[in-house]
């Protein structure tokens, strides 16, 4: 079957707009840049070979049936109908590989949920459709929303094509900014409806919900701009309250967090330029 | 309906009219007051095959937004109406009402009995569904749209949907007072009504996944009225089940939906499970391998269900040892599943397979439905579900164990009971035609769902970022393809129903098929085994 599905897909493939050609034909999980995504990542491969493995056994073994056994090449049916050995066998492999994924799923699962030790809180809170973010003990605390050409693009009939537009509702206006190498622990809660906030190069995904707070942590190991969304259905916007957070040095996170303790009100000033006339136009909703 | 029926109708009741047990009521009365098993099957498949259609339009609309990146069709709230609407429909219109309507015409047959137990209740919990959904379906055109906080019906959010949220509860109520007695009349006519001689372990393994499932529905779907209940009076009567401002606690109700929500997943595959186990002895003309075990898996599968629950929510901040525990309950699951995949394998092995339409799509059930259950051992492995948690790889997971499992599954039956029920043999060339565009399309549809939840896109969104648009345009294709690819179905069943080649008894005459429907003509007598068959 998957050998019908494989020569499908290409052929569905090869009806495609050359521009899509260009573009990603991503098939599997992103490795990540934290110690935890990694080891995810690693715990998904090896499920994902024994499970191919068994597959291949399997289906190996129906294959043959419908090949070897046809009544159209008169096959003559044997008179069998049970034995105690084969299914004492079936039984029992299959706890036993089962017991092999499960003891690293706990291991990696201890350690994901061992908070303690972190060397910055930032806490988390969800809206329809935005993130705050509130470092604290710094004074700092900011929202960050959907970027504005994005919102523009994605208005029905907005006539913008969302090729044109950079990481095309990935994007928001004003980053989470974490230092690297550092021991994040996100306080997520929610204002409103249960949102989730999942960045898939942490490997991390947690419910953020009213009146509740959980927990997660992360520790970036590579300087850059990660992205990710909400993940629970959250109503009408659910699909545009993206995640973004950029890892910066140590000296640069100081040097954005000093910026950020003396002047609230300037970059929020800046902001408000630009893309505003076309948000506007746009936004004749 | 004229007025001259009405009259009749009047006419009948005054003259205190016996009952006539010769043959089907002429015209609407045989439908509207039905109590023949046969006729109330036959309802519960029509229905279930309008809503399939009803419910295929909606993802078309889901499909078709999601081609390429932007909006282009349908408003966001619409588009969460779409994909809320479509999950309930196609869950509680198409997939349990056609087991029941299965459940309905062949349990009696295969035991042997003239009817269901609870003829008069049978009518009852059939004419509530059209009711049902009645009410759900008019929420499209209240204020507010339908229901657009998905068919989980989360709170807080399913708390701001406007006029349709009361529809929306008591459309499931009805729905679930109609499972329940749909449940118990299988429960009372499998346990009272059995041929002499045919004792528990004697009897088809379609009887039996439906007796397990009808315990589950017993046990489950009261569990949804009280959680949808609890919706209810939080939003009307000033409770706070729900809300953490006054005490209450959101994350309760997903537990408490899950508590239904899984065996739910049950109910919805262990029917399929039964049909598939007979066919595959059929068209390999060997009996089931290990049908002792193959009761049994289905026991526990069942029971396990009861324990897993929580494994749909392993991102709401459980306990680690909660965690644990839930991710262990749910890999056993694999276990007895196994076994019945082998035992399916084992059937086979030696056999003499031939090919006809209903072990082609018992065939790739027996693929497809695999590989979903090897999506869902990966999505039990709690660290690997914070990433798949709420992704496309989760709709891939749940729509390989639901399309070619449950669909398929229900499809087969209709392939394989169709000549028994009309007596006639429909087109093979065209069914053969029906299942090779919906295997293939169906893998175009969902496999590439896959990929797009790896590499990070979330589910119940309307527009993604850039780097999705190709799988989702094979995707789209892929979905339109299998959309259009059912209307061949409806028109074979519509064709056969109108007539064709003469089916015999057997049906089936090649293989040799021994249970007790096969002792009947094609089509069988309105009222089938007056007297009791014996069974040695």
């Amino acid at each position: 079957m998957s050998k019908i599905l494989k020569y499908a897909a290409a052929g569905a493939a090869a009806c495609l707009p050359t521009g899509a050609a260009l573009a990603a034909w991503d098939l599997n999980m992103p490795v990540g840049v934290t110690e935890l995504s990694r080891d995810i990542h690693g715990l998904h491969m090896l499920i994902l070979w024994i499970c191919v493995l068994i597959g291949v056994a399997v289906f190996g073994v129906m294959i043959y049936s419908i090949i070897k056994f046809r009544h159209s090449q008169g096959a003559v049916p044997a008179k069998f109908d049970h034995s105690t050995r084969a299914e004492i066998i079936w039984t029992t492999i299959p706890i036993l590989i089962l017991v092999g994924m499960a003891i690293p799923a706990a291991e990696t699962l201890i350690r994901i949920e061992d908070t303690r030790n972190s060397e910055l809180s930032i806490k988390v809170t969800g809206y329809q459709w935005k993130w705050q973010y509130e470092y604290l003990d710094q004074k700092v605390d900011f929202f960050s929303t959907l970027s504005r050409d994005s919102d523009a693009a994605r208005q029905l009939h907005s006539g913008i094509d969302p090729n044109t537009v950079d990481n095309y509702l990935l994007s928001v206006d004003k980053p989470l900014v974490v230092p690297v190498d550092t021991k994040v622990r996100l306080l997520l809660t929610s204002a409103d409806v249960i949102h989730a906030w999942w960045v898939p190069t942490f490997g991390m995904k947690k419910d953020a919900i009213p009146g509740f707070v959980n927990e997660i942590w992360f520790r970036a190991d590579k300087v850059g701009v990660y992205r990710g969304q909400c993940a629970e259905l959250c109503g009408r916007d659910h699909g545009f309250m993206p995640i973004v957070v950029e890892v910066k040095s140590k000296e640069d996170y100081a040097a954005w967090l000093k910026t950020q303790q003396d002047g609230e009100a300037a970059p929020a000033a800046a902001q408000t330029n630009e893309s505003a006339t076309t948000a506007v136009v746009a936004k004749a909703e | 309906m004229s007025t001259t029926h009405t009259h009749e109708i009047a006419g009948h009741q005054a003259g205190d009219h016996a009952h006539d047990d010769h043959g089907p009521a002429k015209g609407w009365r045989r439908w509207l007051l039905a109590t023949n098993h046969k006729d109330i099957g036959t309802m519960y498949l029509v229905f279930s095959l309008t809503m399939f259609f009803i419910g295929g339009a909606m993802a078309m609309v889901i499909r078709a937004e999601l081609f390429q990146p932007g909006l282009q069709l349908v408003d966001p709230g619409f588009f969460n109406s779409m994909t809320t609407m479509h999950a309930l429909v196609m869950i509680f219109g198409a997939v349990m009402p056609a087991f029941v309507g299965l459940a309905n015409w062949m349990v009696p047959l295969q035991i042997g009995a003239p009817d269901m137990a609870l003829p008069r209740m049978n009518n009852f919990s059939f004419w509530i569904m059209p009711f049902a959904f009645a009410l759900l379906l008019a929420t499209l055109f209240v204020p507010g749209g339908a229901p657009a906080g998905g068919w989980t019906m989360y709170p807080p959010l399913v708390l701001q949907n406007g006029t349709s949220f009361p529809m929306l509860i008591f459309a499931v109520h009805l729905m679930g007072a109609s499972s329940i007695m749909g449940a118990i009349n299988v429960v009372v006519t499998i346990m009272n009504m059995r041929a002499p001689g045919m004792s528990l372990l004697k009897m088809p393994l379609f009887v039996w996944s439906w007796l397990i499932t009808a315990y589950l529905l017993v046990a489950v779907m009261p569990v949804l009225a009280g959680a949808v209940t609890m919706l209810l009076t939080d939003h009307y009567a000033g409770t706070t089940f729900f809300q953490a401002a006054g005490g209450g606690d959101p994350v309760m109700f997903q537990h408490i939906f899950w508590f239904f929500g899984h065996p739910e997943v049950y109910i919805m595959i262990l029917p399929a499970f039964g049909v598939v186990s007979e066919i595959i002895p059929t068209f390999s003309r060997k009996p089931l391998f290990g049908y002792d075990a193959m009761v049994y898996a289905t026991a526990s599968i069942a029971f396990l269900s009861f324990i897993v629950w929580a494994h749909h929510m392993f991102t709401v901040g459980m306990p680690l040892a909660g965690q644990l525990f839930f991710m262990l309950a749910t890999m056993l699951i694999a276990v007895p599943t196994g076994v019945k995949v082998f035992n399916w394998t084992a059937t086979m092995f030696k056999g003499s397979i031939s090919f006809e339409p209903p072990m082609l799509f018992a065939l790739s059930f027996l693929f497809l439905f695999t590989i979903g259950g090897f999506s869902g051992l990966m999505l039990a492995i709690v660290p690997a579900d914070f990433q798949y948690h709420d992704t496309y790889f989760v709709v891939a997971h749940f729509h390989y164990v639901l399309v070619p499992g449950a669909v398929f599954g229900i499809m087969a039956a209709v392939y394989y009971w169709l000549p028994k029920w009309t007596g006639h043999m429909y087109s093979m060339k065209l069914a053969k035609w029906h299942f090779w565009l919906s295997t293939i399309f169906v893998n175009v549809l969902f496999f590439p769902q896959h990929f797009l939840g790896l590499a990070g896109m979330p589910r119940r969104i309307p527009d993604y970022s850039t780097q999705f648009t190709d799988w989702n345009m094979v995707s789209s294709i892929g979905a339109f393809g299998f959309g259009l690819s059912q209307l061949l179905f409806a028109y074979i069943v519509w064709q056969t129903t109108r007539g064709g080649v003469k089916a015999s008894d057997k049906v089936w005459d090649t293989a040799a098929p021994h249970g007790l429907e096969w002792t009947l003509s094609s089509p069988p007598p309105y009222h089938s085994f007056e007297v009791a068959p014996e069974v040695k």
